[in-house]
C-alpha cells in the first residue's frame, strides 16, 4: 500500500489521541491514547497490519531523531540542571540498574516455576 | 550569516540529520556502547550552535518540524506490540508480573532516593518517567509539571546506562532466560535498550520492544499516583 496512505492513518489516528486527550482530564499524551487505539484497531481487526505495517517502520526507524531538538535544548536547560547534577546522576545510574534487576529476577522465576510445574 | 540562519526554514532539521549522521558513522567504526548517535548528534549541535553564536530557539524553530512526528510515531510501536501478542499471551503471567515490578522498582527508588537528596517536587517529577521512552516519558513529565528538556536528558542517560549495565548486572543477578533480558533491558532503558537487546537475539528484541509500550503506559498511570508522594 502506498506509504502516503499508511501515513494518513497513523495520521488520522494520532488526531484521535488528541481529541481523547482533550476529553478525558488525565495526565496521559494523546500518543499513548492513539497507540492504545492503534493496537485495538488491529486486534480488532478494523485495520490490517499491511494498511500500515511500512509507515510505522519508518516512524520507527527514524525516531531516535525525533528526540535531537529537545535533547540540544539541555543547553537551555543546564542552569536548572547544574545543582542537581549530583543527585540526578546517582539517581538515574542506581534506579536504572535496580529496575532491570527487579525486572529479570521476576520474570525469570516465574517463567521456570511454571516450567517445572509442568514437568 | 546569523539573519540567513535565523530567517532559514532548513538550517534545524539539515544540521540535525547531519549531526545524526556522522553519529552513526562514529558508532559504527568504534562500536561503543556510549557512543551512542543521538548523544553524539546532540553534543555537535550544541557545540555549532555555541560556537556560531546561534540561540537555541532560533535552531528550534525550525528543528521542531522534526520533533512533531513523535506523536505518529508513538502510535506506530502499536505494530511491534501487536505483533508479538501471541509471545505476550504465551507468557502473560511473568511477562506482567516482571514489567510491574520494574515499573514499581523505579517508581520507589525514584522517590526513596528523591527525599534522600532533598528534591523539590518539580525536581522528583522530572525524573519520574527517565526509564520509559522519550515520546510518553516527555508527555508525562510536560502533564506533571517537569522540566521537559531535563527529562529528555535523563532519559537519554538512562539509555546508556542500561545498554553498558545490561551483561554486568545479568551476570551477577544470573538473568539468562532470553524474555527476562529483553524485558529487563525494555522496561528499564526503553528503546536505547532494546537496541542492545536486539544484538543479544530475537526474543530479547522483541520482548524489549514489547516492554517499551508496556512499561510506558504503565508508567502513565503509577507516575499520576507516585507524583502526589513528594
Amino acid at each position: 500500500m502506498r506509504i502516503l496512505k499508511q501515513l494518513m492513518i497513523i495520521l488520522f489516528i494520532s488526531f484521535l489521541g488528541e481529541i481523547l486527550k482533550m476529553v478525558i482530564p488525565l495526565p496521559i499524551p494523546a500518543s499513548v491514547y492513539g497507540l492504545v487505539i492503534m493496537v485495538a484497531a488491529l486486534k480488532t481487526g478494523i485495520l490490517k497490519l499491511h494498511q500500515v505495517k511500512d509507515a510505522s517502520s519508518v516512524l520507527i526507524e527514524t525516531m531516535p531523531v525525533m528526540f535531537i531538538p529537545a535533547a540540544v535544548g539541555l543547553m537551555t536547560a543546564w542552569g536548572a540542571l547544574r545543582p542537581i547534577c549530583g543527585p540526578v546522576a546517582v539517581i538515574t545510574v542506581t534506579t536504572t540498574v535496580i529496575v532491570m534487576a527487579a525486572t529479570g529476577v521476576v520474570t525469570q522465576t516465574m517463567i521456570r516455576r511454571k516450567r517445572r510445574r509442568r514437568k | 550569516m546569523k539573519e540567513l540562519i535565523s530567517g532559514s526554514l532548513f538550517f534545524g532539521p539539515a544540521l540535525s540529520l547531519l549531526a545524526y549522521e556522522a553519529g552513526l558513522i562514529v558508532k559504527r567504526k568504534f562500536k561503543l556502547a556510549i557512543l551512542n548517535p543521538l548523544l553524539i548528534a546532540t553534543t555537535i549541535i550544541i557545540g555549532v550552535l555555541a560556537v556560531a553564536g546561534i540561540e537555541y530557539e532560533k535552531y528550534n524553530e525550525s528543528a521542531k518540524y522534526i520533533s512533531y512526528f513523535l506523536t505518529p510515531a508513538t502510535v506506530a510501536l502499536a505494530v511491534p506490540l501487536y505483533e508479538q501478542l501471541s509471545l505476550l499471551k504465551k507468557h502473560f503471567a511473568a511477562v506482567m508480573s516482571g514489567i510491574i515490578a520494574g515499573v514499581m522498582a523505579s517508581m520507589i527508588s525514584i522517590l526513596l532516593l528523591s527525599k534522600l537528596f532533598g528534591l523539590t517536587h518539580e525536581q522528583y517529577v522530572t525524573l519520574l518517567p527517565k526509564s520509559i521512552t522519550t515520546a510518553i516519558g516527555m508527555g508525562v513529565s510536560e502533564e506533571m509539571g517537569g522540566i521537559v528538556t531535563i527529562t529528555v536528558a535523563v532519559i537519554i542517560i538512562t539509555g546508556i546506562v542500561g545498554g553498558i549495565t545490561a551483561e554486568f548486572v545479568y551476570m551477577i543477578f544470573r538473568i539468562t532466560e532470553p524474555v527476562a533480558k529483553g524485558l529487563a533491558l525494555g522496561t528499564s532503558a526503553h528503546a536505547m535498550g532494546t537496541s542492545k537487546a536486539m544484538e543479544m537475539g530475537d526474543v530479547e528484541g522483541a520482548m524489549s520492544s514489547l516492554a517499551i509500550a508496556v512499561a510506558g503506559l504503565l508508567t502513565v498511570v503509577a507516575a499520576s499516583v507516585f507524583a502526589e508522594f513528594l
